[in-house]
């Protein structure tokens, strides 16, 4: 549940999903669930000349299963916090 | 992918809000469909009426009519909201019947194909 919470308080901002497909997506963070599926929102392809498909696309729901990375806006990296959060969940509580 | 009360399906990462609307699916093998989102459940299995799929090839497409799809959600990567108000593809693209998009698949497929045969027997040079 850890990485859930965590990126339910990334939401809003703008971060970039990467898929396994090598397919990479820009956009805002509208929501994601305990699978750690997502909903962008004003999405943009970073290789957009290769994808023209995904041209007209501006709101996307990315299954959990699918992404490689999910590359964070820096200050929305608190190292401090997750660790400590880690060692929380370790611990079971 | 919860089933959300009608007040914060927006909020959710439920595809209740897609319900209805035109959408472009992105399968694993690279496929993409295109057709409006009738029923789904918590793992992304869903039904495309109208569906069709859409084959690129360079600049050339083609919109191949399926009818009614049921997909697996283990297939499903992405699932994208198409915005009817903007060109679907870029204007240098276009649109070719199936048959012509059939052709130029193949043409696609045999010239990879030969591009991997030449770089086997090239193998023993040692190029990379």
């Amino acid at each position: 549940m850890l990485f859930f919470s965590y990126f339910k308080d990334l939401v809003g901002r703008e971060v970039t999903v990467e898929l396994k497909n090598d397919l990479a997506i820009r956009g805002t963070l509208h929501s994601v669930d305990q699978y750690l599926n997502i909903k962008l929102e004003n999405t943009r392809v970073v290789d957009q000349e290769n994808y023209p498909h995904m041209l007209s696309v501006r709101n996307c729901f990315i299954r959990g299963s699918v992404v490689r990375y999910v590359q964070l806006p820096p200050e929305g990296v608190d190292i401090e916090l997750l660790h400590d959060a880690t060692r929380r969940e370790a611990r079971g509580g | 992918m919860s089933w959300a009360g009608p007040e914060d399906i927006y909020l959710s990462t439920s595809l209740a809000s897609y319900l209805d609307k035109k959408l472009l699916v992105l399968l694993r093998d690279g496929r993409k469909l295109m057709g409006t989102l009738r029923s789904f459940d918590q793992f992304a299995n869903a039904v495309l009426e109208g569906a069709c799929e859409r084959v690129i090839v360079g600049d050339l497409y083609c919109d191949i009519p399926l009818g009614l799809y049921v997909i697996r959600g283990e297939n499903v990567v992405l699932i994208g909201e198409l915005d009817l108000d903007k060109e679907e593809l870029p204007p240098h693209m276009t649109r070719v019947s199936s048959t012509d998009i059939k052709r130029a698949q193949k043409a696609e497929r045999e010239a990879t194909d030969l591009k991997g045969s030449m770089r086997k027997r090239m193998e023993f040079l040692d190029l990379d």
